[in-house]
């Protein structure tokens, strides 16, 4: 196109002589031509034209600078413009690199650093777990009895400390290590404590077997001196505490015999009014019986001092027998029990009794005391009103009328008193009722407190008394149940040995026959070995005549088969021959005959050799048919192709209009090569030019080459190709064709050779 | 056979050129001598279409191989 353009624009500038509008100038006439200025005009059209030109050249190169591909498409197409580009533009930009291997690689980094967190977690989980697994195992720890298991737990309780720390990586277990140390200080106390238990326990059970009836005699020995010397302390211990009980009780009993009698003595002297000597001596009495009692008293106290002493160190040896542990000596401990318990209810009941009748003989002293009291206070305002009698009531004979009459008065005014006292005493009564009643609640609730704790111990105790007398029947039980289960045992340990025993008499039974037997089967079979020996060596010879014979009969047969292959092949031969010979009849310029007779002759030939069978119908079917044209013919064709070929070499897909063929044209006319060219062992890639292919074909058709020359001409490409078409088909057929058909005489000479026998 | 086609085609061309000139002349002479006055340009202006003609139809023909068929089917719709 750019050439087109140059050329109108050439021409335009060359035809500006004849007026026709040149755009530079449209003003200008061809008055200058014809007034002869044509040096001028001449320089004018000179200038115009260089402008034009140099404006061409110039945009050229400025588009070029811009568009890097326009550049490549001007370099390629006019030549050494890829020069004049270098000079002014400098050389082409090279095409932008790739980036994208960088971008992975900050991807890849980030995506390390998470794999790293995540499998950093993942650690301190597994952690977590581990020491969830040993916490779960701490506490069912403890329970088993031995040292091992101990020292597991102490083990685990490190671990679960070290597990309680919250998850942090490697830096953070230095610092849990340092935890376990008080965890495991704890846990070590309480891991000590029991293992005096479970070591006191394994060395009870790993008595050896040998010693353990030495050992039993030994411990019933020592058992039955513990039991006698037990039983002897438990009967003295027991018989004092009973004494001295008893007596403690019979002072009890004493004490309040004397504070009964004290008591009646004392209500008898507020009640009766005896005459005063009596009265003395009832008072005397009284003294007496107060001082009795109180002596009693302390004698009871004391007694009971004694008596609670006495079962402390009762209940005290009985503690001490308990821990000995001897099964014997149980029962005896138990009546021990039962008699200190009775004695100590016997001595509580007393002893409220007692405090019972004290309280009573409280209220009845007190009652005296005011009593007393008021006696005295009559005594004394009686003493002021009448001061002379005082001592004697027999003097009232002789007492006046007025003396008589203040008495009167008096006792009138004190019987008035006396009401109202009475009245007011009524009503403080309730009042004092009340506080009366509250006080005896309370003390009642104390009494109460204290009977009832009383009655919860001997209750308590009670019951201990009979779980312990129900338990030792119990056991008892189970001893005689388990003295017949061993002698049960010792039974079933009798028959299993008797059973043990015949089974193995006759596992050897078994064995003695085994043995014979297999011995008698040794015999036997040495002897059929034998027999067999001689029937093989006979079979042997036997079979060797038979086979020289079938040997003999076999190559009898194969001469025969030998034979008929030679002739087969001698067929072949014959048949491939007759192929050959039409191959030859080709003339120049026609193709061969169809070849289907031939063919079909070998097919008849050998029917059974697939072989030959493929390749017969490997054969075009084309040849069949037409028939194929012979080298000469396709010779000569070329050298046609090749003209043609050379004039259309321009010509392809991309380059077809008619100027292209005019070009073309032009080239194969001005473009010498060489007639013939010897082609190279390896095509580069400059000889694909089609003049270089067209000169090697030549070459190689030349020299017989047809195979040569047809790869080379296939190389053509475009318009050449296609005009080439044809004759690249009838040289592919040709080619075929000779090449099954030289198979097939290859092969048949080959059979033909492998069947004749060496004389 | 493919090399006798370049010729073939290109007689093809020759004789249509031929033809198509003469046309392009007549046509060119009977309008100007019509229509325009007996000016010389309408015959450069037939022989002109007629080399145009020409030419175009011979660069087709030449073409023609190299030009990329688009196959259409019609696919019938069952009734």
């Amino acid at each position: 196109m750019l050439r087109v353009c140059l050329k109108g624009a050439n021409s335009a500038a060359r035809k500006c002589l004849c007026g026709n509008g040149v755009p530079l100038h449209p003003l200008q006439q061809c008055r200058s031509y014809t007034s002869g200025g044509s040096g001028s005009s001449a320089g004018k059209i000179v200038a115009a034209s260089v402008l034009t030109v140099g404006g061409g050249v110039g945009g050229t190169i400025l588009y070029a600078n811009w568009d890097p591909k326009f550049r490549a498409n001007v370099e390629k197409s006019i030549p050494y413009s890829d020069q004049v580009f270098g000079l002014a533009l400098g050389p082409a930009a090279p095409p932008p690199v790739i980036n994208k291997p960088r971008k992975v690689e900050p991807v890849q980094i980030s995506s390390m650093s998470e794999m790293w967190k995540d499998s950093k977690q993942p650690k301190a989980k597994e952690v977590e777990k581990k020491a969830e697994q040993p916490d779960a195992e701490g506490p069912p720890a403890p329970a088993p009895q031995e040292t091992l298991e101990e020292a597991s737990a102490q083990v685990a309780q490190i671990l679960s400390a070290i597990g309680e720390v919250p998850s942090v990586p490697a830096p953070g277990t230095h610092e849990a290590e340092a935890v376990p140390p008080p965890a495991a200080l704890k846990g070590v106390p309480a891991a000590a404590a029991k293992c005096t238990e479970c070591e006191h326990e394994p060395a009870v059970k790993e008595r050896p077997e040998g010693e353990v009836a030495a050992r039993l005699a030994e411990q019933d020995k020592a058992e039955q001196d513990l039991l006698t010397s037990l039983s002897s302390n438990l009967e003295d211990a027991l018989g004092s505490t009973a004494k001295v009980t008893l007596q403690a009780i019979g002072a009890q009993e004493a004490a309040l015999q004397a504070i009964a009698q004290h008591t009646r003595q004392l209500r008898e002297a507020m009640e009766a009014e005896a005459p005063p000597d009596k009265k003395s001596t009832q008072w005397r009495v009284l003294e007496d019986a107060l001082s009795e009692r109180s002596r009693s008293v302390d004698e009871a106290g004391a007694a009971v001092l004694k008596a609670k002493a006495e079962l402390d160190k009762l209940r005290g040896v009985i503690d001490g027998a308990k821990h000995l542990k001897i099964a014997a000596a149980r029962p005896s401990i138990l009546a021990a029990e039962e008699n200190l318990h009775s004695m100590v209810v016997d001595l509580d009941s007393v002893v409220t009794r007692v405090q019972t009748a004290q309280s009573e003989a409280k209220i009845v002293s007190q009652y005296s005391e005011l009593v007393n009291e008021a006696k005295a206070q009559f005594q004394k305002e009686l003493n002021s009103i009448t001061p002379e009698i005082q001592a004697n009531w027999k003097g009232l004979r002789k007492l006046t009328q007025d003396d008589l009459n203040s008495l009167i008065a008096h006792a009138h005014r004190r019987i008035d008193q006396m009401n109202r006292e009475l009245a007011e005493q009524r009503v403080r009564e309730q009042i004092h009722i009340d506080s009366a009643l509250e006080q005896q609640k309370l003390e009642d609730k104390k009494a109460l407190e204290v009977a009832v704790s009383t009655a919860l111990e001997h209750n308590r105790e009670q019951m201990r008394l009979e779980q312990e007398k129900k338990v030792e029947e119990t056991r008892e039980v189970m001893e005689a149940e388990m003295r017949t289960q061993l002698r049960r045992q010792a039974a079933a340990h009798t028959d299993h040995l008797r059973d043990v025993l015949k089974v193995q008499e006759q596992e050897l039974r078994s064995e003695a026959e085994e043995i014979l037997n297999s011995s008698l089967m040794e015999k036997e079979t040495e002897y059929r070995r034998l027999t067999q020996d001689q029937l093989d060596s006979f079979t042997l010879d036997m079979n060797a005549a038979y086979a020289r014979l079938k040997g003999m009969e076999e190559a009898i047969d194969s001469h025969v088969i030998a034979e008929e292959e030679a002739r087969k092949a001698h067929q072949l031969w014959l048949s491939v021959e007759a192929l050959n010979y039409t191959l030859k009849t080709a003339a120049l310029n026609d193709p061969t005959e169809p070849l289907e007779g031939a063919v079909q002759a070998i097919k008849e030939s050998c029917a059974e050799d697939e072989f030959a069978q493929a390749l017969a119908t490997a054969l075009p079917s084309e040849s069949l048919s037409r028939g194929v044209y012979s080298e000469a013919s396709l010779r000569a064709r070329f050298y046609a192709i090749r003209q043609l070929a050379r004039r259309v070499a321009l010509i392809d897909e991309t380059r077809n209009s008619l100027y292209q063929y005019f070009l073309s044209y032009l080239q194969a006319m001005l473009l010498f090569e060489k007639a013939q060219e010897a082609p190279p062992a390896k095509l580069s890639a400059e000889d694909l030019d089609t003049f270089k292919l067209l000169s090697y074909a030549a070459y190689s058709l030349e020299h017989g080459d047809l195979e040569l020359a047809a790869k080379l001409v296939n190389q053509l490409k475009g318009e050449s190709r296609r005009v080439a078409q044809d004759w690249l088909k009838e040289a592919r057929l040709t080619l075929e064709t000779k090449q099954v058909v030289s198979l097939l005489s290859a092969y048949a000479n080959a059979v033909g050779l492998g069947t004749t026998m060496a004389p | 056979m493919s090399e006798k086609e370049l010729g073939k085609k290109l007689d093809r061309c020759l004789a249509d050129s031929a033809v198509k000139l003469g046309a392009g002349l007549g046509l060119g002479i009977v309008f100007s001598v019509v229509f325009f006055k007996r000016h010389t340009w309408p015959v450069a202006f037939g022989l002109g279409m007629g080399l145009g003609m020409a030419y175009t139809n011979c660069q087709n023909d030449l073409r023609a191989p190299y030009l990329i068929q688009r196959n259409i089917k019609v696919i019938a719709k069952r009734q």
